[in-house]
């Protein structure tokens, strides 16, 4: 559609996820149908779409838990088709996943959560590990949560326990899956002003599944709508919330 | 002639080729194939496990809770169990063996049965119920709310970090409640035998120790006691196994582990049954 009206890359360098006509279906259901897309260095990318349009398994792609049928998935400049199995696990620590229920480990307090892929992944001593868990505690700003249990804390806090956890490893590319999923419109926005914040903060790349319009204005750069397996409409934000395609008009209920 | 050359076939290649189509039809059966997949899924966790084993030191603390769990919150159960195991097993065989006078004997038949087979047997059916099914919903519920995914994304060894602990606390404490559940069991004969029976206590405990007593062959343990502990620590291994494998392969929601929790149950139950049979097998044939 409006494709040519994103920025084109610098060099190569710069895009951090490319997808190359990723075809996947489960059993006799087709559920991507080509979907291809760049994402570049220090850009946000929203992904909307239906229910069940298969975003959450595109972002499945990107982090390697799923492979494509067909076609390519480039992330950080190496074709996931190729990379070993521990070499995925390296490009994994630069990569974040905010999952869409917060994924949390429920018989571990929030800070033995965040601190789990340190212990378990690196040789940090105790002492490096409790202090960071400590910064990104306050940086998703519930410094005093560690010690609480994950059924002891609401769905908001889960959320930013979830993202703090994304970003224990300092990554470079943070995916969400549906961010403000179950939470109320003030939760969601300060979750969504959060987001901002990080991406700004830390100067990662990010790619957010949302089909919450108010979400996607804050946080994304570019957009991507989803529709019947394939990119159907990729432009800059304000170009995207006034597109004239019929389907997406449709979406959005304008 | 055809039946002439189909008769000088040897006896063995149609017992063979029978078992080939019956293969065949089998694996026609998607039920046969799931069974087939999941018993290769279980092997291949076993083995995993095994190739971790060096991880223990780090899984102390997880370890450790999960022989608390285990142990100390099926021990009631199993006591309960055994006591009553061992008084029915007085009063059957008690009554057959007053007929002909040979009631001396009781304490050597309840020990014998309750070392060799009925401690570990009922404390694993004990066990796969109680922890195996908590295992399963455990880990059954990790797996359809995404934990399981995280885990994997995260790089975290999911069976060095869940599996492994739970095996091998499994393991442990299973041979540990089957001395309990012997001990209490050949308690409870004992009670029968001198109330009912007219044993007195010198006589049964005598013929029980000395029972017991009975040295293997080879090596100079007491052999039937060994023998079991030695099955329930299979045993203990086989329902952990199963039960995570179980957990693990849990999908679509609260339905899923339901389905993960039941399976882990029956299936347990029926590898330590199976296993029995060949174990008991091996140690006394
Ligand atoms: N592992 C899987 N096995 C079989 N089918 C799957 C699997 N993962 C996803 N699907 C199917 O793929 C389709 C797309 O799933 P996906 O989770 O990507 O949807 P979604 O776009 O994220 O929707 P939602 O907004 O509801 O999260 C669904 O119909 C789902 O049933
Ligand atoms: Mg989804």
């Amino acid at each position: 559609m409006s494709a040519e009206s994103i920025q084109a890359p610098q060099s190569d360098d710069d895009v951090v996820v490319r997808l190359t006509d990723v075809h996947k279906a489960f059993g006799s259901k087709q559920i991507l149908r080509g979907v291809s897309f760049e994402l570049l260095r220090g850009r946000c990318l929203g992904i909307m779409g239906g229910s069940g349009t298969g975003k959450s398994v595109t972002l499945r792609h990107i982090i390697g838990l799923m492979r494509p049928d067909q076609g390519k998935v480039e992330v950080m400049g190496r074709d996931l088709a190729e990379v070993t199995r521990e070499e995925l696990q390296e490009m994994r620590k630069r990569i974040g996943y905010v999952f869409q229920e917060g994924a949390l480990i429920n018989w571990l307090t929030v800070a033995e959560n965040l601190a789990l892929p340190l212990q378990e992944n690196t040789k940090l001593s105790k002492s490096e590990i409790e202090s960071k868990v400590q910064e990104k505690l306050a940086l998703v700003h519930i410094p005093d949560a560690g010690a609480k249990f994950p059924s002891e804390i609401s769905g908001g806090m889960k959320k930013r326990v979830g993202l703090a956890r994304a970003l224990i490893t300092d990554p470079e590319l943070i995916l969400y899956d549906e961010p403000n999923a179950g939470l109320d419109p003030e939760i969601s926005r300060s979750i969504n002003h959060l987001m901002r914040e990080v991406s700004e903060t830390l100067n990662v790349t990010s790619l957010v599944v949302e089909h919450r319009i108010e979400c996607i204005k804050t946080v994304a750069d570019e957009v991507i709508f989803l529709y019947d397996g394939k990119v159907h409409v990729h432009a800059p934000v304000d170009e995207f919330f006034h597109s004239q395609d019929s389907v997406l008009k449709g979406f959005l209920g304008i | 002639m055809p039946c002439a050359a189909l008769d000088s076939l040897p006896k063995d290649a149609w017992i063979i080729a029978l078992a080939l189509v019956l293969a065949y039809l089998l694996w026609q059966r998607k039920f046969f194939r799931d069974f087939c997949d999941e018993t290769a899924g279980r092997l291949l966790l076993l083995a995993a496990v095994l190739m971790r084993l060096h991880h223990l030191p780090r899984r102390m603390r997880w370890f450790k809770s999960q022989m608390f769990s285990a142990g100390i919150g099926n021990v009631h159960v199993v006591l309960l169990v055994g006591l009553f195991i061992g008084m029915i097993l007085a009063m059957q065989t008690g009554v057959e063996l007053a007929r002909f006078g040979q009631q001396d004997q009781l304490g050597f038949l309840v020990s014998t049965s309750m070392a060799r087979e009925m401690g570990p047997f009922v404390t694993a059916i004990i066990l796969a119920a109680t922890f195996g099914s908590a295992l399963a919903a455990e880990l059954g519920t990790m797996s359809v709310s995404d934990e399981l995914t995280a885990l994997e994304v995260l790089s975290v060894d999911r069976v060095s970090f869940l599996v492994l602990p739970r095996v091998l606390a499994l393991m442990v404490m299973c041979p540990m409640l089957t001395i309990f559940c012997d001990a209490v069991g050949i308690l409870g004969g004992g009670f029968i035998s001198v109330a009912q029976l007219n044993v007195s206590w010198g006589m049964y405990w005598d013929t029980a120790f000395s029972a017991l007593q009975t040295k293997a062959q080879f090596i100079p343990i007491p052999k039937d006691v060994y023998a079991g502990l030695f099955k329930s620590f299979i045993f203990g291994g086989l329902i952990a196994i199963v039960s995570c494998s179980a957990g693990m392969a849990a999908q679509g929601g609260a339905l899923g582990v339901g389905r993960a929790t039941s399976r882990a149950v029956r299936d347990s139950i029926i590898a330590t049954i199976i296993a029995n049979y060949f174990l008991t097998w091996m140690i006394y044939s």
